[in-house]
């Protein structure tokens, strides 16, 4: 019973999956196209979520479709996409599409048969105690055994984020901008002058 | 009789029984959110009228107690108009998708120690990819409406959005370090023994912190550029009508009212009763009705809840609306600062065995 349901489970999402990816490259509508990626990484998710993997599906979700894909989504929108220009360019980048995709075929076929020739693993996961978390499995191997790789991994994320907003950031002259801080603290005396005087008569 | 609906019940096959108790929680607690988003806006109504002295609605029902329906009502029965340029699907859809995960999140939330629809372990994780997923339908709103304004709302309210969440999920690393866990019902047993256990005294600025984040992930006041009236007429919604409009209305209360619960149980102990650590009381925890107030309880979860969304309809009433500079400025320079320092801070104590967290061991 548990094993058709999985077995129903896994083929249903897998089919929405390739769906969905086929809409990302078919869509014409570049915004249909990113809501394409974002169901089929939803689809991904679950598949992963079906292995057990529940740190890396929901990770999946939260890094990709909450933040990545909503930036995507931003750019996109704001693009004015003209499809007879991008039409163009088709013959001219089709060998290279072709190429990129009979490569990926051939790794996916070496993949498929050395699994089933039976040199790595059984091609399935091995079962899972009670009580299992998936998120402190991870979390112990990444920070003990991975630890110096994974610190590479995250400096040179920093680095990128300190380069882009390096390239970004210009000084234009002219350019007025409010110093909150001196905003707060200023003084009615740094602002205003009380002049004294006396009256004056109207002659 | 009895003993035929439990004879009944023990024919259905495991399968049948388990979706059944499990779409019935689901019911009780969809309909439990929605009628706490219906009398929100009642309470939100009068409390901004008694602010502003004035008497709020008191027309429809006893004391206009049936404001809510009334309203809902005339949502309903009004048309939906979708604009001729638009693109009609991702209109339609849109008021679905913010409403969607708004209600999903509350599978993991906790209402007392024994009642949460999904028990999981990653349950924090869930929450925060659920609670990132709902400026999709804002931002296809404002782009499939084709309308400046709503694209501009779209806009203003995906950067914020955006940015609020990073300093959302530091906020909620600091909960996870000091509670020594991802699920949600540990997170709040590791709050037990009293008010002096609560995270909110050791986590105050990461507190601080969340619950504005949160203000400003709902874009309420005093961050609602998104639909800021005077500038952009009414943001993402300005050509949504009827039940669609209604959509987005419901799932703005909702996520106020999930924002409400998570800080709660983050750092007001969730369902735990602030005298839980003082001896004499506890031999009171067993009184029938009135035990709940010494041994927690769902009726502490609801105060906590309702305290929250109080203080949503008092800034409302009280503060300007941001600048969006300002707001921009808020979140990046100055949030996620605060919590990367505190995060720091409170790894530092754990490691040299200081303050109230024993779940953390290094």
């Amino acid at each position: 019973m548990g094993e058709l349901l999985h077995i129903i489970l896994f083929y249903s999402f897998a089919a929405v999956l390739l769906g969905a990816a086929l809409g990302v490259i078919l869509s014409r509508n570049p915004v249909h196209g990113v809501m394409f990626l974002v169901l089929a990484f939803f689809q991904s998710a679950m598949l992963w979520m079906l292995a057990e993997a529940e740190f890396l599906a929901i990770v999946l979700v939260l890094v990709y479709v909450g933040a990545v894909m909503v930036l995507f989504l931003f750019v996109v929108m704001m693009l004015d996409i003209n499809v007879e220009s991008v039409r163009k360019g088709f013959a001219r980048y089709a060998p290279l599409g072709v190429g990129v995709a009979l490569l990926m075929a051939f790794e996916l076929a070496q993949l498929i048969w050395l699994r089933s020739s039976g040199v790595v693993g059984s091609g399935s996961f091995a079962e899972t105690a009670e009580g299992y978390s998936n998120t402190k499995a991870l979390g112990s191997v990444l920070y003990t055994e991975y630890v110096y790789a994974f610190e590479i991994a995250a400096v040179i994320l920093l680095l990128a984020i300190v380069a882009a907003i390096t390239l970004t950031m210009r000084k234009r002259p002219g350019l007025k901008v409010q110093d909150i801080g001196k905003q707060v603290s200023v003084r009615s005396k740094d602002r205003l002058r009380v002049v004294k005087m006396d009256a004056e008569s109207k002659e | 009789m009895i003993e035929i609906v439990t004879g009944l019940w023990d024919a259905l096959p495991p399968l049948v029984q388990y979706l059944t108790v499990v779409l019935s929680k689901i019911l009780l607690v969809s309909i439990a959110v929605i009628l706490t988003v219906a009398f929100s806006t009642y309470f939100e109504r009068k409390v901004i009228g008694s602010m502003q002295a004035r008497v709020g609605p008191n027309r429809v029902g006893p004391l206009g107690l049936l404001q809510p329906f009334a309203d809902v009502i005339k949502l309903l029965i009004k048309e939906v108009v979708v604009p001729t340029k638009s693109n009609k699907f991702l209109f339609v859809i849109a008021p679905l998708l913010t409403l969607v995960p708004a209600l999903a999140a509350w599978a993991v939330i906790p209402m007392n120690d024994w009642f949460v629809i999904a028990d999981i372990n990653a349950g924090l994780l869930y929450v925060l990819a659920l609670t990132s997923l709902g400026v999709y339908g804002v931002i296809l709103a404002g782009w499939a409406t084709n309308s400046k304004y709503a694209f501009l709302g779209a806009m203003r309210s995906a950067a914020q959005i955006v940015a609020y969440e990073i300093a959302m999920g530091f906020a909620l690393v600091g909960v996870l370090m000091a509670g020594g866990s991802l699920n949600l019902g540990d997170i709040v047993a590791a709050q037990s023994g009293g008010f002096s256990n609560w995270f909110l005294i050791p986590l105050l600025p990461l507190f601080l912190v969340y619950w504005i984040s949160g203000v400003a992930e709902t874009n309420r006041a005093p961050f609602d550029v998104a639909e800021g009236e005077s500038e952009i007429v009414a943001g993402f919604h300005v050509e949504y009508s009827g039940v669609a409009f209604a959509l987005f209305f419901l799932a703005e209360y909702a996520n106020m009212v999930l924002i409400s619960g998570l800080t709660a149980i983050f750092f007001l102990g969730g369902w735990a009763s602030p005298f839980e650590g003082i001896g004499f009381l506890q031999q009171w925890g067993d009184i029938p009705l009135i035990g709940w107030i010494f041994s927690g309880g769902f009726p502490w979860l609801f105060l906590k809840i309702a305290f929250f969304m109080y203080t949503f309809f008092w800034m409302r009433a009280t503060f300007p609306r941001y600048r969006y500079d300002q707001i921009m400025r808020l979140g990046w320079k100055v949030f996620i600062p605060i919590t990367i320092i505190w995060i720091a801070v409170e790894g530092v104590m754990a490691w040299m065995h200081i303050g109230p967290w024993s779940g953390l061991t290094i």
